[in-house]
Parts: structure tokens; C-alpha cells; sequence
């Protein structure tokens, strides 16, 4: 199993690593039983993602579609942010491995969840606005079919 | 190792030494001959393999006759368990939770199989042998490794060979790690079979061993049919200069084990030592009765291959039982055997020395761990620092 160079960059020196203090959103997706958990926090501000962080205990793909997926929300609105694909960063990172896939499925739940999480804090049901295509929770899931 | 470069995964494979190469070169070169041949430069070829064979047999105190040789360890448990079940197909097999995947997934293909429970130590227990054995009196087989490939937690194998002995119970054990680390001396295990393979002792990849106690012979059947090779139980041209090359590594390694084994505990202390002061680090299984060049460590909050990379782009081997370095949905059978919670099994580190290792390689080891453990951390949901 090889990681392309961009995998390998972000895992090197990932973006946004961390804790947001005024975090006004927190999204926290997978379990230690499969060996990843993301976990978003997002200051939100007019609809917009005015600064994000992560935390991610994982392998380098995990921690790498962690860090790709903030970037590339980091700025958006909340519309723009939920039509974040996994098959976007995974575009975005030159590919991963098969087995790895779930980790980019992982990444684009995290944003989902922790965007859902605002619009709860707001009083709005997620439901409305977030399709988190909850995955089975006896499985680790994603499109790679296994943990990795 | 070369200059900024560490090598911890010797339980992985090791580096060829240079008078195992220079042994093998010649049969690699002009001495080409089939062993089977008439001719000179045949039974030169044949003379090689024998005189292989006797170092072999004399390293683990077995008769030349005993030892078959195979195409790598898995080849040897799996002819182990195969060859003898073949005419008891509907007996019992003792087997324990932890073994290599070279033996597991062979013996899961039969019905009646009892797995010996490993405990937090690394050790299976007589106890519970004792009962199995009791409680399966129709048992063909008993197969427990020697020492664990993860762990190296040597497991009470002659008191294990007392009991398959009195009783008559075919007893074997996958010795993969254990030869060339560790004396082995079959009299004393009263084992039937042993499997053995040259890469974990500086001998190349692709030639193992089984040796199968002369009494026992006629209850192997041919693992691979065709010509008369290996006394007609294993068929196929010789792999001479490999099987050459294992005769000198074996040789080697029994020669040099005392002062090897003197220091690799000594690195290994200092390994010991320096992780002591990471906090919440565990050592997984005893460090009592345990291969010399194993150690393996959990650290709570991180996973395991990102562990890995990062101690790559360090310069450092080392292998995990993390699911993710495997390619399965679980990670490590064998700590998840000791009892070990998933997310800690994930987060394990195995590190497996060698006679090559040098200080220097584990200064470069001791500098960058308890760093690379604090910035894995310092980026995890799961570590409250």
C-alpha cells in the first residue's frame, strides 16, 4: 500500500490541527473500535465558516482526508461546505488506497455532522438541511468496504 | 544500518549476512547443478544440500533425516497441520488464540478445534491445556507456537511436549521467531514437528524448514507430489543456494547467540528505560521468558500506522498490529487475545532487533519516539494531555 505525495504532505504537516476555543459547532464521527475518530469544530458566523480545526485519531489517511476536508471548507458557507463530497477529497488528496476509502467518507460525515451540530445549536433540525447517510454502526464503514 | 536509518522490524526479516551471501553465491553462479543429476556438477549440488541439512539438524539436535526442507515457514505449518489430519479428518485439534495466520487459518478449516485462551502476560496455560486435552480425548494434533511473532513471549512448549508425549498426541510448533533467537533443542521440547525459516536469521526469503521426529514420519503425508525430493514428501527441484544459505545463518546463529542475546538485552534495556518515562505506555506481555530482540508497546490515544509513518519519515522501521498496516477490519489478533481493548490494540508498536542493530540506531529510536508519540497526540480526540 503506497500514499500518493499529497496524502503524504498533508499527513506530514497537516492544516488546521487542533481546538477552536469559540467553537460555535462540534461534529465527532467513527469509533476507537475501527481505529478512527474525527472530530470537527467549526466557528460559524453570517453562514459562513469563518475558522475550522480538527482533531483525528487514525491512520495517515485519516489524519490526511482531515486535514485536506478543512481546508476545503475553511471560508465556505454551509451550503458549500455539506456539498463536500468524499469523492472530492479524495480527488483532492491524487487518490487513495481502496482499503482507505472509508476515511474520506469519514471526513465528509464530520463536516455534515459538525454543521448539523450548528444548525441544532440554532434551533434548526439538521434534518432539513444535513443527509448524514449514517453508516451501519457494526461495520466500519465507507465505500473501501473495510477499516484498513 | 546506514547513516539516519534504524531497522526495529527483524521479526519482519533481516538483513543477508555477508558469510550467509558468499556461501550462497557459488550454487547462484557456476555450481548450477541439479541435486538430482549424476553427473559431478549434480551431486556437488546434493553434497551442499546435505551438509545444509546436518547443520540444520545439528543447531535444534535433530538427525539430518528429520529435516525437510520448504519454501518458507507458512509452507512448514501448513504441511504440519495438513499432513497429519489427512487421515483423522473428523479428530480434535488443540491450538491457541494467538497463533500466526499460517496456522490459524489451516486449522479453522476442521470442525473440532479447542483455542488455548492467551492471558495478559502472553502466556497460554497447562491448566487449561490439561483440560482440553481431557475434555478431547480424540485429539489428533496439538499445535502451539514456540514464541509469539508479536509479543515474544516464549510459551511453555517442553511441558506441552511431556504431556503430547505421554499421551501419544502429535504435537507441533511454529518456531518461525524462536530459531536462531533462542537455543532449540527438540529432545528436550518433546516436539514431533517444529517449522523454522531462514529470513528471521540473516539466511534469504524463501527456504524454511520442518523437522519431523523420525517415529512420527509415516503420519506425514507428501505436501507436494511429484519427484523424490525431500525423502519424496516434498516435491520440486532444491532450492540449493538458499537451503545452503540457511545452513550457514543457523549455524551462525547458534555459534553467536550468547553474546548477540548479552547484547540485545542490553538495547533492549535501554529501550525499556527511555519509554518508561512516556506516560501512558504499556508494555505488551511479559518481559519475562520473551524472545531478547522483541518489544512491544501500546500507546494510548494514537493509532498505529500513523505511528509508523511518522517514525518512517524518521528513518525508522518498525511493524504494528495495527488493522491499518494489514489491510483488515481488526487489528492485532494477537493483542486483541491478551485482552487488550480495540483502541489501544490499534495503537501498538512493535520494535524487533537484530545482531546488526547498533546503539546508534537506537539513540536515533529514543530521540524521535517520545516525540512523534506527543504530536500524535497532541492531534487526537482521544488524548486528554
Amino acid at each position: 500500500m503506497i500514499y500518493t505525495d499529497e496524502v503524504m504532505k498533508h499527513f506530514a504537516e497537516p492544516q488546521n490541527v487542533g481546538e477552536l476555543d469559540d467553537a460555535n459547532a462540534v461534529g465527532e464521527v467513527g469509533n476507537a473500535k475501527c481505529g478512527d475518530i474525527m472530530k470537527i469544530f467549526l466557528r460559524v458566523e453570517d453562514n459562513v465558516i469563518q475558522d475550522v480545526r480538527f482533531k483525528t485519531f487514525g491512520c495517515g489517511a485519516a489524519i490526511a482526508t482531515s486535514s485536506v476536508a478543512t481546508q476545503m471548507i475553511k471560508g465556505k458557507t454551509l451550503e458549500e461546505a455539506l456539498a463536500l463530497s468524499n469523492k472530492t477529497v479524495v480527488q483532492k488528496l491524487g487518490g487513495l488506497p481502496p482499503a482507505k476509502l472509508h476515511c474520506s467518507v469519514l471526513a465528509e460525515q464530520a463536516v455534515k455532522a459538525a454543521v448539523a451540530d450548528y444548525y441544532t445549536r440554532q434551533g434548526i433540525d439538521p434534518a432539513l438541511f444535513v443527509n448524514m447517510n449514517e453508516c451501519d454502526e457494526h461495520h466500519c464503514c465507507g465505500e473501501g468496504g473495510n477499516c484498513g | 544500518m546506514s547513516n539516519n536509518m534504524a531497522y526495529f522490524d527483524n521479526a519482519a526479516t533481516t538483513k543477508i549476512s555477508d558469510n550467509v551471501l558468499a556461501a550462497m553465491m557459488p550454487y547462484l553462479t557456476e555450481n548450477y547443478g541439479n541435486p538430482s543429476s549424476i553427473y559431478r556438477l549434480g551431486t556437488e549440488s546434493w553434497r551442499a544440500v546435505a551438509e545444509a541439512r546436518a547443520k540444520v539438524a545439528t543447531a535444534i539436535n535433530c538427525q539430518p533425516n528429520e529435516i525437510f526442507f520448504t519454501g518458507s515457514g507458512s509452507e512448514a505449518n501448513n504441511w504440519a497441520i495438513k499432513g497429519c489430519m489427512e487421515n483423522e479428518p473428523q479428530s480434535a485439534v488443540i491450538t491457541s488464540a494467538f497463533e500466526h495466520h499460517a496456522v490459524l487459518h489451516v486449522v479453522k478449516k476442521r470442525d473440532n478445534i479447542t483455542y488455548l485462551p492467551v492471558y495478559d502476560d502472553g502466556f497460554v496455560r497447562l491448566a487449561d491445556f490439561t483440560r482440553a486435552l481431557e475434555n478431547n480425548p480424540d485429539t489428533a494434533l496439538v499445535t502451539i507456537m514456540h514464541a509469539n511473532n508479536e509479543i515474544g513471549t516464549i510459551q511453555p512448549i517442553a511441558e506441552i511436549g511431556t504431556i503430547c508425549r505421554e499421551r501419544g498426541v502429535l504435537f507441533h510448533t511454529d518456531a518461525v521467531q524462536s530459531v536462531g533467537n533462542v537455543h532449540i533443542d527438540v529432545q528436550a521440547m518433546n516436539v514431533d514437528m517444529l517449522s523454522l525459516t531462514g529470513h528471521k536469521f540473516h539466511a534469504m526469503k524463501g527456504v524454511g524448514a520442518l523437522y519431523v521426529r523420525k517415529a512420527v514420519q509415516r503420519r506425514l503425508g507428501s505436501f507436494i507430489r511429484g519427484g523424490a525430493q525431500e525423502s519424496g514428501k516434498r516435491a520440486g527441484t532444491e532450492n540449493v543456494a538458499g537451503i545452503v544459505g540457511l545452513g550457514v545463518a543457523i549455524e551462525e546463529a547458534v555459534s553467536d547467540m550468547e553474546r548477540k542475546n548479552a547484547k540485545l538485552l542490553e538495547l533492549r534495556q535501554r529501550i525499556l528505560n527511555e519509554v518508561a518515562h512516556i506516560p501512558k505506555a504499556r508494555l505488551n506481555g511479559a518481559i519475562e521468558s520473551r524472545l531478547p530482540n522483541n518489544l512491544n508497546f501500546s500507546f494510548e490515544g494514537i493509532e498505529g500506522e500513523a505511528l509508523l509513518l511518522q517514525l518512517d519519515m524518521s528513518g525508522i522501521c518498525a511493524s504494528s498490529g495495527s488493522a491499518c498496516t494489514s489491510g483488515s477490519l481488526d487489528p492485532s489478533h494477537v493483542l486483541l487475545a491478551l485482552g487488550l481493548p480495540h483502541e489501544i490494540a490499534h495503537g501498538s508498536l512493535r520494535l524487533t532487533m537484530s545482531k546488526y542493530t547498533t546503539d546508534e540506531e537506537v539513540d536515533l529510536l529514543l530521540t524521535k519516539l517520545p516525540i512523534i508519540v506527543a504530536k500524535l497526540r497532541a492531534m487526537s480526540p482521544m488524548w486528554e494531555g
